[in-house]
């Protein structure tokens, strides 16, 4: 532009022609821009979490970049509580998964396929606990377990995220059911297949993708939920709880580490799920 | 087959039928009514063993239900299904010796299509499953393609595995429902003709339903017309077509032209009728409905059975033909024939079809003629139906 701008002054008529040309070329690659500024701003944070996990704070805040070490990668449990309250929370995600995932199909189940007297309300309230503050339903449950006297913990933890959780499979579960073709099972059992069978080999694959669906959002929801965790959890430290904690008195770096290291194990997943799905449709063809 | 059939008939134990027809397929008296909506009346049926039988009628008429009800995928709401004396009526489906051939196919889409064909076997315990599947593959031209998923396969190839799939287990019956519905007109008439010979190599019984009544003609040995939940009418193609019984029949299959007219006298083998000036012979096995002087009956008469000369040679006319004057509305030529539209004063639209041979060309719009034809070809019907019943059906379901 630089160039365009004095040769603008110098010879009158090529400035419009090389301003022309740029807007030309600009506008051409207008969605590639808009799609490089919109991937950026969806991982700057994670670059910031990843590059700052080599950081080497000088005081007890991790805020400004002072030099490159490997330190809290050398030692991610360096920290006393973190390793454990990571546990704590890999736990709970994973019950609350198991648990959401074969309630959540089951209800979507229902909600697809049988007709019975309250399934329209069923059908809307099952909403219910998605569009309700988090904030309102932490206090309340918190309410409900201290009413029914039950011990703050592990498992008031588990029950809520199961709770929260599940609307969220029921809805993932039940779109992929409610657009299955029920002559598939009708063409099972035509093939001799007893109920059981026909739910093994044809309903529950065809249903999978809605199922692992759901389930992968369960345990994102319920391995980072802080709200209704720090209301319903007694003494129990969750890893949300634990940097939450950490914050207001100084934050390690192991924090990033455990961040950037739960996002890389993500990203495999993905490419791997992605290289099979390849190989198979080469394959095939 | 043989093996098969005699194995189940050793097994049946109680409700044997005296006479040995025992692969047949017998329905008695099977009602489904939903709610106040009665989907198939009281129906009674004997599809005998390895005969190509076909369930023909409009969509609604309940064709669909009767073959749900035979697969054992609807519960009939009165009345039994019999398959070769054993009353199946309140077996479930994977425990009827019946397969279906699904409308749009329902092949398993997580599956190849070996696996899809496979099933069966591997449902019922069959361990080495490769070398049947791979003949039945070979049956249906679909060897090369055993790895592929059924979406990778084109319209007709799916038809063919949905076939395969079902054939593989050797059922005591194949029920088709409008398998050739998803498929062009092209191919359609050729898996018409692969079906027919599949069911000639393999001899199972099959029964298809359609709504297509050339399908049903071109594959069937049996046709039974189905209308409002009743069969109007059963029989070979040819039957139905050239004697039809009711008006419902005579529009639905091809095309009829159907006129009312006053019985004059009625003795001996032939009915004379009285049609406005014309009078017309109608022989007595030919007329289903009750004939006395004085009564009405509605005559029929194919389009192609009819002659067309010009008014001016009328004297050409044989002796003993039925004849009636009219004036050519239209004309359209398709190509082998021609087929004209004309007004006359007893019928508003006759439709003839005539071969083109030698095309007269005096027979425009607008000239006089003389339609004449043979009294054989005469049929007679009950005059207090609806003339104009199934007329038009069979060409908006095409359309659809």
């Amino acid at each position: 532009m630089g160039s365009a701008t004095t040769s603008a002054m110098t010879t009158g008529t090529t400035p419009v022609t090389a301003f022309a040309r740029f807007a030309r070329w600009f506008r051409r690659r207008l969605v590639v821009f808009a799609g490089l500024l919109t991937l950026g701003y969806l991982l700057l944070p994670n670059v910031v979490v990843t590059v700052f996990s080599f950081n080497d704070p000088k005081g007890r805040f991790n805020y400004a970049w002072q030099g490159f070490s490997a330190d809290a990668w050398r030692d991610p449990c360096g920290v006393s509580g973190l390793c454990g309250s990571l546990a704590v929370s890999l736990q709970i995600a994973a019950w609350a998964t198991l648990g959401t995932t074969v309630l959540g199909t089951m209800i979507a189940f229902a909600l697809a396929r049988h007709r019975f007297r309250a399934r329209g309300a069923v059908n809307s309230l099952i909403f219910l606990p998605m569009a309700m503050p988090e904030v309102v339903m932490a206090a309340s449950l918190l309410t409900l377990f201290l009413n029914m006297g039950a011990q703050l913990g592990f498992w008031t933890i588990l029950i809520a995220h199961v709770m929260f959780c599940l609307s969220f499979v029921v809805v993932a579960v039940k779109a992929r059911v409610m657009s299955m073709d029920p002559r598939l099972e009708e063409a099972a059992q035509d093939l001799y297949a007893g109920p059981v069978q026909t739910f093994v080999r044809v309903t529950l694959p065809i249903a999978a993708p809605g199922i692992a669906a759901g389930a992968l959002l369960a345990f994102a929801l319920s391995f980072d939920d802080f709200i209704i965790t720090n209301f319903t959890a007694g003494s129990t430290v969750t890893f949300p709880m634990f940097v939450w904690g950490s914050a207001q008195r100084g934050t390690p770096v192991q924090i990033n580490v455990i961040g950037t290291a739960m996002f890389v194990v993500a990203v495999v997943f993905v490419l791997a799920g992605t290289a099979v799905a390849n190989r198979r449709k080469k394959q095939q063809e | 087959m043989t093996t098969v059939t005699k194995k189940t008939t050793n097994t049946m134990t109680t409700t044997r039928t005296a006479t040995d027809h025992s692969g047949d397929v017998r329905l008695s008296g099977i009602t489904k009514t939903y709610g106040s909506f009665t989907a198939v009346h009281p129906l009674d049926l004997t599809v005998p063993e390895g005969s190509f039988f076909a369930l023909l009628g409009a969509s609604g008429c309940g064709k669909t239900t009767t073959l749900r009800m035979i697969a054992g995928l609807e519960e009939p709401t009165a009345g039994t299904v019999s398959l070769g004396g054993q009353d199946v009526s309140h077996l479930p489906p994977y425990k009827r010796p019946v397969n279906t051939v699904f409308q749009s196919y329902a092949l398993f889409p997580h599956l190849d299509v070996f696996e899809n064909v496979a099933f069966g076997l591997r449902r019922r315990g069959i361990r080495s499953v490769r070398k049947q599947v791979e003949e039945m593959l070979e049956l249906v031209q679909l060897g090369e393609h055993a790895r592929k998923k059924p979406h990778q396969l084109s319209g007709g190839q799916q038809q063919r595995v949905a076939v395969a799939r079902a054939l593989i287990n050797h059922p005591r019956v194949l029920l088709l429902d409008e398998p050739l519905g998803a498929l062009d007109l092209k191919l359609r008439r050729q898996m018409q003709l692969e079906l027919k010979r599949i069911q000639t190599e393999v001899g199972i019984t099959f029964i298809h339903v359609t709504h297509d009544q050339e399908e049903a003609m071109t594959m069937a040995d049996t046709v039974a017309v189905m209308n409002a939940g009743r069969v109007e009418q059963l029989g070979p193609p040819a039957e139905l077509y050239e004697n039809p019984r009711t008006t419902f029949v005579a529009n639905f299959l091809g095309t009829s032209n159907l006129l009312e007219a006053e019985v004059d006298a009625a003795s001996g083998d032939d009915i004379v009728l009285r049609a406005g000036v014309s009078t017309l012979v109608l022989p007595r096995a030919r007329c289903s409905a009750p004939a006395t002087a004085g009564g009405k009956v509605l005559a029929g008469v194919r389009p192609e059975k009819i002659s067309l000369v010009h008014a001016d040679d009328s004297g050409e006319v044989p002796a003993g033909r039925n004849r009636i004057t009219g004036r050519i509305a239209a004309t359209s030529f398709t190509g082998v024939s021609t087929q004209y539209v004309v007004d006359s004063p007893v019928c508003p639209r006759f439709e003839v079809y005539a071969q083109n041979v030698d095309r007269d060309p005096r027979l425009v719009p607008g000239a006089e003629v003389v339609l004449h034809w043979n009294p054989a070809h005469t049929f007679g019907l009950d005059a207090a139906q609806d003339i104009d019943a199934g007329v038009g059906t069979a060409e908006e379901e095409a359309l659809a």
